[in-house]
C-alpha cells in the first residue's frame, strides 16, 4: 500500500521538485476522479508541465518571508454568538439524494 | 522483560456556544433531525462562513487555563476528505497555526502525588454530522455539523490507563469549571481517541503506535487501553511485532478490532481556507479572556476558610470537586451556620452519594433544602438525630425538610408538660438508675435520658429532657 505523501499543502510543490514521483492515479483517487488509461496519460503529461512551471517558485529564496495565507489584509472577521433561524427541513430535504426518517439517506457507510 | 505503555490522547470537546462555529444555527442537543441546518453547515457551494467570537474566546480561555502559549496569529485550513458526514468534502480546521500551543494538565496520582501531562496544542474546528446505519443505507443528521469543536492533543506522557483516566478527568474538570464545555460524554460533548504503544522499560524509543477509536466513556477509555496494552505486551513477549494501525474499541466485546487501514491512511491536503480570515489575538482579547477565568482552587480554598469559617480540611475536601464546591456554596451562602452545612455535606451527603453511586449533579437534595434542614436543627424544631432521618428521606424523595417533618409528625417535643410525663415514666421504670444517680454516679442520668428519648420516639428535645431530669432527681 502506498504511504500517504507529506500531509502538507506544499505537497504539489514537493511533487514538482521531483516530477518522477508524481502519480496521477493517486492524485485522481484523492479527488475521487475515475480516469481512463488514456486520460491518465494525457493529464499526467499536462500536470507535469504545470508542476514544472510552478516549480519556478522554488528558485526564489523565501526563507525569510512569512508564509502568506491571504492576500486581503483582514483579520478577526467575527460574529456574535447568536442563534438565527435555520432553514425549514422539508425545503432542505428536497436536495437530498434520498430521504427517510427526516435523514439524508446515503449509500451505507462502512466502518 | 518488563514493559511499559506510552499513551497520548486526543480529546475533542464541543464548546458551550448557542450557535454553530460558522453559522447561526442552534447547537442545542436533542433537536429533531435536520432542523438546525442551513446552507453554510450543509456545505452548499458559494456560502460564506463567519467565525463565532464566543468559540474563539473560549479556546483562548482554555489556553490560559492550561498554561498554553496563545498564538498571536492563527488561521484556518481545509482538511480534505470524502465522507457523507462532511458534505463540503473538507472540514474547516487549524493545521499549522493553532490558537493554543503547548501547556499542561496536572493529574493526581495515588499517594497524593501529582504529574504534569503535556499538551501539544489546542485548536478549533467544526464538528461533523451524525450518521445512523441501517441495513443497506446510512442516514445523516446535520444538526451537529458545524458545532464548534476544540481538539486538545496531549504529549505521549501517560504510562498507564489510570493516568489516562486521571488526565481526562482533570481536563474535564478544567473545562467544566471554566464554562468551556459541559463535557457530557453521553451527549457526545467529549470524545476521545488514543495513541498507545508499548516498549521494554528502559528503552528510549517508542514502540509501534496503535490508534484506538470509539471509546465513548471515560471508563471505556480505561478498559480499552488496559486491553490494548495487554495485547501489545503479549505480542512482544511472543516475539511478534505490533503493527501500526487503527483499532476500534468494542465495549460490549471488551476488545479492540483492527479497522481497515486503507480507509484511514489519509492524505488530507491541508491548505488555507480562502473564505476565512486569520485570527489575530490582541492583548485586549487575552485580557478579556483572563477576566472570565474561574477562581483557581487554591484561591477558592482560602476564600472558603475566610468567608465560611471552615477548617482547612473541610475547605480542601469541598474545593477538590468543582461541582461539590458549587453545591456547598449555594447552601452555605444562605445559612447562618455554614460550618454545619459543611458537616452535612462531608459526612452524610458524600456518604449517601457514594453508597448510591451517584454524583453531586444527580443529587436529589436541593442546596436550599440543606440550608433549611440546618436551620430546623439549629432552631430546635427537630433534634440532630431526627435530622438524619429527615436527611435520608430528602435524599430519596427530594422533598423539602419542612414538608417531611410535617408529613411524618417529627416536630421536636419541647412542651414541658409532655416532657415531664415522659420523664416521670422513665424514672418510675428505672429505680436502679435513679438509685445509682443518687449514690453519686452522675453518668446514670444518660440511661434515663435514653429512656425518655425512646418513649418520645426520638422527638423529645434532649436539652430540656436533661434539665427536667436533673431537677426531678436532685429535688426528689
Ligand atoms: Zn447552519
Amino acid at each position: 500500500m502506498r504511504k500517504p505523501v507529506a500531509r502538507r499543502y506544499d505537497t504539489f510543490l514537493n511533487m514538482a521538485n521531483d516530477t518522477n514521483q508524481f502519480d496521477v492515479g493517486y492524485v485522481a483517487h484523492l479527488a475521487r476522479l475515475h480516469l481512463s488509461d488514456s486520460e491518465k496519460q494525457k493529464i499526467s503529461a499536462q500536470l507535469k508541465d504545470t508542476l514544472a512551471y510552478v516549480a519556478k517558485l522554488n528558485e526564489l529564496d523565501v526563507s525569510k518571508v512569512e508564509p502568506t495565507a491571504h492576500a486581503t489584509p483582514l483579520a478577526n472577521v467575527l460574529r456574535r454568538d447568536e442563534v438565527r433561524p435555520s432553514i425549514d427541513r422539508a425545503t432542505i430535504l428536497k436536495n437530498a439524494p434520498e430521504q427517510a426518517r427526516d435523514l439524508f439517506i446515503v449509500p451505507k457507510i462502512v466502518e | 522483560m518488563q514493559y511499559e505503555a506510552v499513551i497520548g490522547l486526543e480529546v475533542h470537546v464541543q464548546l458551550k456556544t448557542k450557535s454553530k462555529m460558522f453559522c447561526g444555527c442552534a447547537t442545542e442537543f436533542g433537536g429533531s433531525p435536520n432542523t438546525q441546518v442551513c446552507p453554510v453547515c450543509l456545505g452548499y457551494p458559494g456560502v460564506l462562513p463567519v467565525m463565532n467570537e464566543e468559540a474563539v474566546s473560549k479556546t483562548i480561555r482554555t489556553g490560559l487555563m492550561i498554561g498554553s502559549k496563545v498564538a498571536g496569529f492563527s488561521k484556518w485550513d481545509r482538511k480534505s476528505y470524502f465522507y457523507p458526514d462532511m458534505p463540503k468534502n473538507y472540514q474547516i480546521s487549524q493545521y499549522d497555526l493553532p490558537l493554543c500551543a503547548e501547556g499542561a494538565v496536572e493529574i493526581k496520582l495515588d499517594g497524593g502525588k501529582t504529574k504534569a501531562i503535556g499538551v501539544t496544542r489546542a485548536h478549533l474546528e467544526e464538528d461533523v454530522a451524525k450518521s445512523t446505519h441501517f441495513e443497506t443505507t446510512s442516514g445523516v443528521d446535520f444538526n451537529r455539523a458545524g458545532v464548534p469543536l476544540m481538539e486538545v492533543v496531549s504529549e505521549p506522557d501517560m504510562r498507564s490507563p489510570e493516568e489516562a483516566f486521571a488526565y481526562i478527568t482533570a481536563l474535564k474538570e478544567i473545562l467544566v469549571s471554566g464554562g468551556i464545555s459541559d463535557c457530557d460524554m453521553e451527549k457526545g460533548q467529549l470524545r476521545c481517541d488514543s495513541n498507545v504503544s508499548v516498549r521494554p522499560i528502559g528503552q528510549k524509543e517508542f514502540g509501534e503506535k496503535v490508534e484506538i477509536k470509539n471509546m465513548n466513556t471515560i471508563s471505556g477509555v480505561r478498559r480499552a487501553l488496559a486491553y490494548e496494552i495487554q495485547r501489545q505486551t503479549a505480542a512482544l513477549q511472543k516475539g511478534e511485532k505490533v503493527s501500526q494501525e487503527t483499532r476500534r474499541w468494542d465495549d460490549a466485546a471488551g476488545r479492540t478490532f483492527v479497522m481497515r487501514t486503507k480507509e484511514y491512511a489519509h492524505d488530507y491536503r491541508y491548505f488555507p481556507d480562502p473564505d476565512l480570515m486569520p485570527v489575530v489575538v490582541s492583548e485586549e482579547m487575552i485580557a478579556a479572556a483572563r477576566k472570565l477565568l474561574p477562581e483557581l482552587p487554591e484561591a477558592k480554598r482560602q476564600r472558603f476558610i475566610k468567608q465560611y469559617g471552615l477548617p482547612e480540611y473541610d475547605a480542601g475536601v469541598l474545593v477538590a470537586d468543582t461541582a461539590l464546591a458549587g453545591y456547598y456554596e449555594k447552601a452555605a451562602v444562605a445559612s447562618k451556620n455554614p460550618k454545619a452545612i459543611s458537616n452535612w455535606v462531608m459526612t452524610e451527603l458524600l456518604g449517601k452519594l457514594s453508597e448510591a453511586k451517584r454524583t453531586i449533579g444527580e443529587c436529589a437534595i436541593q442546596p436550599e433544602h440543606l440550608t433549611e434542614l440546618v436551620a430546623l436543627v439549629d432552631g430546635g424544631q427537630i433534634s440532630g438525630k431526627i435530622g438524619k432521618e429527615v436527611f435520608a428521606e430528602m435524599f430519596d424523595s427530594g422533598k423539602s425538610p419542612g414538608l417531611i417533618v410535617k408529613e411524618k409528625g417529627l416536630v421536636q417535643v419541647s412542651d414541658t408538660g409532655a416532657l415531664e410525663g415522659f420523664v416521670n415514666e422513665a424514672i418510675a421504670k428505672s429505680p436502679k438508675s435513679v438509685a445509682d444517680f443518687k449514690a453519686g454516679n452522675e453518668g446514670a442520668i444518660n440511661f434515663l435520658k435514653g429512656q425518655v428519648m425512646k418513649l418520645s420516639k426520638g422527638k423529645a428535645n434532649p436539652q430540656l429532657v436533661g434539665e427536667i431530669l436533673q431537677r426531678k432527681l436532685r429535688g426528689g
